[in-house]
């Protein structure tokens, strides 16, 4: 499916390929790292392919109908990777990922067919490579993207009651990462958080933090932290499902901890 | 089509007379052959950096892989096309400013030996896992049928080792579905590298797979340039009429390492003796004397022009700079704005002020803190 769309792709198309499930573009890798990631580096001729990839944990959806794979495609050359948390994001993004000349990683979260509405659809959006602050604050920032984002904020508004106030910043895309707004978000409060769904070994929120010491290491007023699912495949049961990703009640511990530091 | 290389007469393609066809082919298979052991000798002398992979054995059927494609169709040869290569159009600089490390190549450095391509003239860049370019040949050709154009055809090539892959299985099955106008070309060397047939599949022959796929398969004696020419030129003829997708199964024998830091030992000498082990360009070269299609002397200055035409392209190469790592772009992505922000956040990096980066982002009461000016990693 990806090398067919490949092949159309340098023929002058703008192909959608559309994954059941992100899990199964594992199948994929080859030809989304080794032919649509390098060919613009080796040809110079772009490769403009969106890959969907319907991503995140659902209750009973178990190990193989569960994985956020955006860590996976950051960390190879050539593609960008977009992971919307609203439903205006997901809108205005998917249209801007077909119009965008290269290999798109597309990681819609199911949270947001089930859950999340939006009134009207936007005619415009932030481009990719903006973070948005989704929610100000000045006593610690947390970093998220995708469905963990209303996670997140859930936790800041729990913390008010408790004194804090939370800033929230949702990534939008992962690569391009906007280190930028980061930095400055963690200019004004001083405490880190990174939060993302996708297995703890490397990845998104590892990258985040590795930016931010080297970059912003004197913004610091505690070590950054970071909360990610767990380092075993994806339960089954709804019980383990939602022990095994972050979610609000482990953030807000997290953050609680930071906060006290 | 590709500007070609230069030769005596004009192609005249397809249409040619059979005789003045087999003419054609073997100048293409001679400057192949010639190009390659040039190639070869760069590299025993330390002077090419990288793998070199060469066709020898291979030139009749990868010649009749480019001949009867036009302009408009698509070629997806491998690591043993060169004469298909050429006689597609591809030219004598690009594959010794590769092989070189010119950085006025196709590839500029990035990429080397039989990687190279050029998609914009519908010559694929393989990468190397085996049986990938098949698909992508299908996607080329779907683009082509969604836009209306009419009368192409793809050739994608492949060996009998990467037959076996799921890649090639999962290509060839949405060929056949989709109906696409391709020929696969399969050459069966007998050997993945140092892997034996007996080895690599258990089936009697590989080509009785074409109809699982939905093709319709051809054997044919890769030895033998006037086969080749008939049973190839027949499926891209065939496939361009619009019949089914054409799987064509090629036997010969590898005369050669796998890549030239081979010295092939495993090859036994009871398969050395096959009649699929003959040098399909002697075998040319002796129905050309014995039908009496060239004298000898026109023979010995074909032979030449083909020795000239590789050392004008390699002497050009050489003397040409090689790309720095200095100097290089070092964004894997085309997408302008993108860029444009990447460059733009470089440029913020010296000036950034942590007020300026405030008053962009929040209107909430801050703490001062001084961001720092060391360069932030790149956006991408
Ligand atoms: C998927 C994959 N596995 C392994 C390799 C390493 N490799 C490169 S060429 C080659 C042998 C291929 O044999 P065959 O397809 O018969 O082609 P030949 O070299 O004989 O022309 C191998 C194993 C590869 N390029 N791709
Ligand atoms: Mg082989």
């Amino acid at each position: 499916m990806v090398g067919t769309a490949i092949g159309a792709a340098i023929n002058g198309m703008r192909p959608i390929v559309e994954m059941q499930f992100a899990d199964f573009s594992s199948t994929a890798l080859n030809q989304i790292l080794n032919n649509a990631g390098t060919h613009y580096w080796r040809t110079n001729v772009s490769v403009p392919i969106t890959v969907r990839l319907p991503s995140g944990g659902t209750k009973g959806s178990g190990p193989f109908h569960s994985q956020s794979m955006e860590s996976i495609y950051a960390h190879y050359p050539g593609l960008i990777v977009m992971t919307p948390a609203t439903v205006e994001d997901a809108y205005t993004m998917l249209i801007e990922a077909v119009g965008i000349d290269d290999p798109v990683v597309y990681c819609e979260h199911k949270y947001l067919y089930y859950h999340l509405k939006a009134d009207n659809l936007p005619t415009e959006g932030l481009p990719t490579g903006r973070a948005r602050i989704a929610r100000e604050g000045r006593d610690l920032t947390i970093v998220t993207y995708s469905a963990m984002l209303h996670e997140a904020l859930a936790v800041a508004e729990q913390l008010v009651n408790e004194g804090f106030e939370i800033e929230v910043v949702d990534l939008r895309s992962v690569k391009p990462l906007d280190t930028n707004t980061v930095l400055a978000s963690v200019a004004r409060t001083g405490r880190l958080l990174c939060v993302g769904e996708s297995f703890p070994w490397g990845g998104a929120t590892a990258e985040i933090i590795a930016r931010v010491t080297a970059e912003g290491f004197h913004l610091l007023d505690a070590a950054p932290q970071r909360l990610n699912a767990k380092d075993t495949p994806i339960p089954y049961h709804p019980n383990l499902w939602s022990a095994h990703r972050p979610n609000a009640k482990e953030i807000a511990r997290k953050a609680r901890a930071l906060l006290r530091e | 089509m590709l500007e070609t290389a230069t030769r005596g007469k004009k192609s005249t393609r397809s249409k040619a007379a059979p005789h003045e066809r087999f003419l054609e082919a073997f100048r293409w298979m001679l400057l192949a052959r010639t190009l390659e052991e040039k190639l070869v000798s760069l590299y025993r002398g330390g002077l090419i950096t990288g793998g070199v992979y060469i066709g020898k054995g291979q030139e009749a059927v990868s010649v009749a892989c480019g001949l009867f494609l036009q302009k408009g169709d698509i070629l997806a040869p491998l690591i043993r096309d060169q004469a298909g290569r050429s006689a597609f159009g591809e030219p004598l600089l690009d594959v010794t400013r590769t092989y070189l490390g010119s950085r006025q190549g196709p590839m500029r450095g990035r990429d080397g030996n039989i990687h190279r391509g050029r998609p914009r003239d519908n010559q694929l860049a393989m990468i190397s896992h085996l049986g990938a370019m098949v698909s992508v040949t299908v996607g080329a050709l779907m683009a082509k049928r969604f836009r209306g154009e009419k009368n192409f055809v793809g050739l994608s090539c492949i060996g009998e080792g990467g037959m076996q892959t799921g890649a090639f299985h999962e290509g060839m099955n949405i060929a056949a579905v989709e109906q696409v106008p391709l020929v696969v070309v399969a050459t069966n060397n007998h050997y993945a590298y140092s892997t034996p047939n007996d080895r690599e599949f258990a089936c009697d022959d590989l080509v009785d797979r074409a109809i699982a796929y939905g093709f319709e398969g051809y054997s044919v004696d890769g030895t033998d340039l006037a086969k080749c020419l008939d049973v190839i030129g027949g499926a891209v003829k065939r496939a361009r009429a619009g019949r089914p997708p054409q799987l064509v199964v090629a036997s010969i024998l590898r005369l050669s390492g796998h890549g030239e830091h081979d010295d092939a030992t495993y090859v036994t000498d009871e398969i050395k003796r096959e009649p699929f082990a003959r040098d399909c360009v002697k075998v040319a070269e002796q129905a050309i004397v014995d039908l009496n299609l060239a004298d000898a002397e026109t023979l010995t200055e074909w032979r030449r022009d083909a020795a000239a035409q590789v050392d004008q392209a390699i002497s050009t190469a050489q003397k040409e700079a090689a790309p720095e790592g200095d100097e290089e772009d070092w964004c894997a992505i085309s997408t302008r704005d993108m860029r444009r922000r990447r460059s733009c956040s470089a440029m913020t990096n010296a000036f950034l002020s942590t007020d300026k980066m405030l008053a962009e982002h929040s209107a909430a009461p801050l703490r001062q803190r001084k961001v720092s000016r060391r360069n932030f990693p790149d956006a991408c």
